[in-house]
């Protein structure tokens, strides 16, 4: 296990959450689950973050905006969609603004469904993100290399 | 003697600089009823920012925090060579300079309107700051720091005001609430991250660097008050730093006008006070 995956810090945007998964985002970091034990911190600047928890459908009018903030964030980087409206859209799928889950607009490597999600099964997903950074990271020396 | 004490600063400043630094962090959860990051945390953010791709708005922007860090490990050399602490001062002014020229130069309104606040806070604690070297000055009759340190008794009894004073600015050196307006460790910021805002990868793993080698010089010029002897020197200057996290926890951010206002009163009763007192009795 390399640094990489001893210091994970994220960031937070909620698409058009109900704030279910927002209120349990936050809760993970609060003295009951304490996610800074694992250096788990929530910076709230896409230029510092390795990680971009994204909550709630996307539609029309955010989707310049989470395309902007996966842009900013220096690599490597993983991005999670947390809930089941960031997964698929929920039941908000059908409706007429949304596009559906945050996979329509920028490549996410973790879906964590639920409604909403536990902070356990977010934990989790942080976690499988982490191998994920890792092995982003060492695909992309493999190609330095190749060059 | 004192190139031997400049090797050993240099190469451990950063090192208790990061280990104090994960000690914050720990106490800082333990008073917030949280377990907290293992002490060595810090030292995995550094190297884990260094493993990041680096993104610059303009490239001379990585120039300037580069700059920063060198005057500021500079200032922390020139103190433990037992230099001038006038030129110490100067260095330190520069090194800041450096810093908030490299938020301007990035630009985003949030780097800008954190530079502007950083600026503000080098004005705030430049007082006192001064006060700190005329009050040694006038008790030790010499600005080198190899003096001060051999001066026989101990400068907080003569020079208390001046300590309270520059113990009033020192969460601004150490970047905590109340005087944490510029940047912040913390998630509650308003301004994103502030100055750092558009610093990433290596820069911002450099800012992080120069902060642990400022601790130590800052923590180092609080040993100065108790240096006539070295445990209750180090036991102070280490209740100093503890005292910081309380504060930290404690306080809410001030507006910047109430930090200017405040840091010159502070530093103009106490400190002029007690540096007239010194002038009367001679």
């Amino acid at each position: 296990m390399s640094v990489l995956s001893k210091s994970p810090w994220i960031i937070h945007y909620d698409g058009s959450s109900c704030n279910g998964c927002d209120i349990e985002v936050l809760a993970s970091l609060m003295p009951r689950y304490d996610v800074e034990r694992f250096g788990v911190i929530n910076t709230g600047n896409p230029k510092h973050a390795d990680i971009l928890l994204l909550t709630g459908s996307i539609n029309e009018q955010n989707k310049p905006v989470v395309q902007n903030i996966y842009n900013q964030m220096p690599n490597p980087k993983v991005v999670i969609a947390v809930g089941i409206c960031a997964t698929s859209g929920g039941v908000f799928r059908e409706c007429y603004n949304v596009l559906g889950g945050a996979d329509k607009v920028v490549p996410v490597d973790v879906y964590a469904p639920s409604c909403p999600i536990r902070p356990e099964a977010l934990i989790d997903a942080v976690v499988k993100a982490l191998g994920i950074l890792e092995k982003k990271k060492a695909a992309s020396l493999a190609e330095e290399v190749k060059k | 003697m004192s190139i031997k004490i400049l090797l050993s600063y240099l190469v451990l400043a950063p090192i208790v600089g990061g280990l104090l630094a994960g000690l914050d962090r720990r106490v800082t959860a333990r008073m917030q009823n949280r377990i907290g990051p293992p002490i060595l945390q810090p030292f995995y953010d550094v190297l884990k920012l260094f493993k990041k791709e680096t993104l610059v708005v303009r490239p001379s922007q990585t120039l300037y925090i580069e700059f920063f860090f060198v005057l500021t490990v500079f200032t922390g050399a020139l103190f433990f060579a037992g230099g001038d602490l006038l030129l110490i001062i100067f260095a330190l002014t520069l090194a800041g300079v450096f810093f908030v020229l490299g938020g301007f130069k990035a630009s985003s309104p949030y780097s800008v309107i954190g530079a502007h606040r950083e600026a503000l806070q080098m004005m705030s604690y430049e007082p006192a700051l001064m006060m700190v070297a005329v009050g040694m000055y006038m008790v030790t009759k010499s600005f080198q720091i190899t003096d001060i340190i051999h001066y026989p008794k101990s400068l907080i009894m003569v020079l208390p005001g001046v300590f309270l004073a520059f113990f009033f600015i020192l969460p601004i050196k150490f970047r905590k609430s109340p005087f944490d307006l510029s940047t912040s460790h913390h998630a509650h910021q308003e301004l994103v991250k502030g100055i750092t805002t558009e610093f990433s990868g290596k820069t911002l793993a450099i800012i992080e660097m120069a902060h642990w080698y400022e601790n130590v010089f800052v923590l180092a010029i609080v040993y100065l008050f108790f240096a006539s002897n070295v445990w209750v020197g180090l036991s102070v200057s280490l209740l100093v730093f503890l005292s910081q996290m309380l504060i930290d926890n404690a306080t809410a951010r001030v507006r910047w006008q109430a930090l200017v206002a405040s840091s010159w009163l502070v530093a103009l009763v106490l400190g002029g006070a007690n540096i007239i007192y010194l002038m009367i009795r001679g």
